[in-house]
């Protein structure tokens, strides 16, 4: 067609005046199954870049085969959500000499926008596309394969980007609208054999846990919101994908049942749990940053009332209309909660990073409540503890932690406190969930860090909250 | 009263936090020979160290009459149990085999008297000798069914409906009853069929029994559901018992509810209810009136 953008990936990043020491961008949609990254900083590798700097808004187990081109000097820094598998476990020995800059996704929408993270060339992967660069993550063609849904975190990128190029497997007719990712900020069209491989943006289907643990967290978590004060006709409700985060999903579905309650919208990343109270009536709208399965990518390609938002809509914190100004309740998980509410979702107990930030410090600061479901024990690691090994959410956004053990208030929500109590619920308090958890299992070891900075963990405003070092 | 197996260290440390009223640590059947020394060191530990709250700790030990048995009573009676179950018991004197080998222990260590006896039936035998076992010893506290062995016994096979259990499920709870002590009934061990589960707790409360054997905590909400008394259950209960105050209080023999007189076995009734649920937390001592 006349004006088309369609090129190889190769003359693309030649257009895009892409030179060394440059930023390059990514989303994670596809997140485990995702092909574009390593394609296209292969091609970068073989077209002899240099010092590239990688913004990704995260990064996983998948992206192994980028150690390699860290070691060839042709990635030198990296700024993501998070870090898993081989790639994480290197960085965390100290493969790079710049540390890894970690962002919420709120943080870095925001960072992207007010230029503090500023992108030369993005490349972004579609289910979707027309010649002219209207792109999307739902299906357009019956020879779509790649379906991810919502294209969130990409839209920032897409948006303030220097220059875009949209990768595709399924090249539609003009006009493929409406689209996330408008043609008028895109640059260039690339077709190339797979974007990602979407079975692996979930574990599957809906399965309820059958671990008697998550089980019992989910329930004690869903009395905590029930009782909280905040249960009311027309709440909003964000929820994580753990197992005891979804199980939460299916008990206060009971009692929205049988109290005649609805939820204005359901906020996050959007799962198939959510999508039926949806489609139940209970839920007004789905605000969808990110589809976590394969029936929530589904269920935005085909509702008007699910909607897909980008990561600055959903969760900056310089932006107030953004929506986690309006959540009122949100259930996250931790890899470790300290005795000051600190919690830590990115580096494990053994020092190493494997976690993602995600928007855990976005909604536990905007929202009118954040409850974090941890087991008190996972194994002989223990996850209240003194001191969080490496701060990403600060106390001052927690509100309540729900263990097995007991649910513990931050001293600052008095008023929660109260309601939980008066509803039976056995609230503790968070410094003798810590001692039991110390009389179980022990005093760890210290752990044996270096002293070179492998990472640092950004505050949603832009300040340094923690820094990671080598192990 | 929940099983948890005696060679699994992450089940045992935290199986009270689901809320079971007593936990049962088994040596016997869950532990293949070759683990059986070092469960036992575990579950002796577990007994020592854990803080299972007030949670009723039982340990089913392997038969007197194999290599294992005795070991098992000195190890759990030294770390302090609540009570021993014995497996497949089929007469009284082998209750009192082993309450001679308990009070043994217990006098070593200076705790004459401590631990109780559970005797498990499993067996034709044991069947026909439910009230001699009952009542074999002051320590006897209850008698359980196990329905696998006995059923194998009987030469039969184990049905959705029990009727292959329902003369051992009467007789126990009769020889129970007679004896003045507690019966529980057997596991049900298939995970996936709640609403089966839920049928037999029915079932086996109508018969009599105090309470189910579980094997997940998943059990654990079906059995409480069903053995909980209701709100107006509760309610009947304590205008019973409101009746029986204002009759000793007016000096009376008779007891009237609502104007109608009130039998005895309505009385221990109402007594049982409230008992029930004040152990449920469904209601505190002090609201009982």
């Amino acid at each position: 067609m006349r004006n088309s953008k369609l090129t190889s990936l190769e003359e693309a990043i030649r257009r895009s005046g892409l030179k060394n020491g440059g930023t390059i961008s990514f989303h994670h949609h596809f997140r485990g199954g995702d092909k574009v990254v390593n394609m296209v900083v292969d091609c970068l590798a073989h077209m002899g870049f240099k010092d590239l700097h990688l913004a990704a808004s995260s990064l996983s187990d998948v992206h192994e085969p980028l150690i390699e081109h860290i070691k060839n000097g042709v990635i030198t820094r990296i700024s993501t959500s998070g870090l898993r598998g081989a790639l994480a476990d290197a960085v965390s020995h100290g493969l790079m000499e710049q540390p890894v800059v970690f962002r919420s996704h709120g943080g870095r929408g925001s960072a992207i926008a007010s230029g503090e993270l500023k992108i030369d060339v993005a490349f972004l992967g579609a289910s979707a596309a027309d010649e002219l660069g209207n792109a999307c993550g739902v299906p357009r063609s019956e020879n779509a394969k790649s379906i991810c849904g919502s294209l969130g975190y990409a839209l920032p990128d897409a948006r303030y980007a220097s220059h875009v190029i949209v990768l595709t497997d399924d090249l539609v007719p003009y006009p493929n609208l409406p689209a996330g990712i408008r043609g008028a900020d895109v640059e260039s069209v690339v077709v190339v054999e797979s974007v990602g491989d979407s079975s692996k943006i979930s574990a599957g289907a809906i399965r309820d846990s059958k671990n008697p643990r998550d089980i019992l967290l989910a329930k004690q978590a869903a009395k905590v919101v029930i009782n909280s004060g905040l249960f009311k006709d027309g709440f909003s409700i964000q929820t994580g994908t753990g197992g005891a985060s979804l199980a939460v999903v299916k008990y206060i579905r009971e009692e929205m049942v049988s109290r005649g309650i609805k939820a204005s919208f359901a906020l996050g990343g959007i799962t198939a749990h959510m999508v039926k109270l949806h489609e139940e009536g209970l839920i007004g709208r789905l605000i969808d940053v990110q589809s976590f399965d394969k029936v929530a990518a589904q269920s935005i390609a085909s509702d008007p009332s699910h909607v897909e938002v980008s990561a600055v809509e959903y969760a900056s914190g310089q932006h107030t209309g953004s929506a986690t100004h309006a959540l009122d309740i949100v259930i996250l998980s931790a890899l470790e909660v300290d005795t000051s509410f600190n919690v830590n979702v990115l580096v494990g107990s053994d020092g190493i990073i494997r976690g993602a930030i995600g928007g855990h410090q976005d909604t536990a600061a905007d929202s009118a409540l954040s409850i974090i479901v941890c087991p008190l024990l996972r194994g002989r690691i223990p996850c209240v503890v003194p001191k969080v090994t490496t701060l990403i959410t600060p106390g001052s956004s927690v509100d309540v932690v729900v263990t097995e053990y007991g649910v513990a208030v931050n001293p600052a929500r008095p008023e929660i406190r109260e309601r939980l109590v008066a509803a039976g619920i056995k609230v503790v308090e968070i410094d003798e969930l810590a001692a039991k958890a110390t009389a179980i299992i022990g005093t760890p070891d210290p752990l044996p860090f270096g002293d070179k900075v492998v990472g640092v963990v950004m505050n949603r405003d832009g300040s340094v909250l923690d820094k990671i070092y080598n192990i | 009263m929940m099983f948890v197996p005696g060679n699994n260290p992450g089940m045992m440390a935290d199986a009270h936090i689901y809320g079971p009223d007593s936990i049962m640590l088994d040596l016997e059947d869950s532990v293949t020979i070759t683990e059986k020394d070092a469960a036992r060191l575990l579950v002796y530990n577990a007994l020592r160290s854990i803080d299972y709250g007030t949670t009723e700790m039982v340990v089913r030990i392997n038969p007197l009459s194999t290599p294992y048995g005795k070991k098992d009573v000195e190890a759990v009676v030294k770390a302090g149990v609540d009570v021993i179950r014995m497996p497949k018991t089929e007469t009284a004197d082998e209750v009192r085999e082993l309450e001679a080998e308990i009070l043994r222990v217990e006098k070593e260590i200076g705790a004459e008297g401590r631990t109780q006896i559970m005797a498990a039936i499993e067996s034709a035998l044991g069947v026909v000798n439910a009230f001699q076992i009952a009542s074999a010893s002051k320590r006897m506290m209850g008698i359980a069914l196990g329905a696998e062995d006995y059923s194998a016994n009987l030469k039969t096979n184990r049905t959705p409906g029990g009727a292959e259990l329902l003369l051992a499920r009467e007789t126990i709870v009769v020889a129970a009853r007679a004896a003045g002590i507690a019966c529980f009934d057997t596991v049900y061990s298939n995970l996936d069929d709640m609403d089966s589960f839920r049928k037999e707790v029915e079932l086996i409360k109508t018969l009599g029994f105090d309470g189910k054997s579980i094997i997940n905590p998943r059990q654990i909400e079906v059995v409480n559901s069903v053995f909980v008394p209701t709100e107006k259950e509760i309610n009947k209960a304590r205008a019973v018992i409101a009746g029986i105050r204002e009759a000793k209080a007016k000096g009376s023999g008779v007891i009237s509810v609502n104007g109608k007189m009130v039998d005895r076995p309505v009385v221990l009734r109402a007594e049982r209810t409230i008992a029930l649920a004040v152990a449920a937390g469904v209601i505190s001592e002090e609201q009982v009136l």
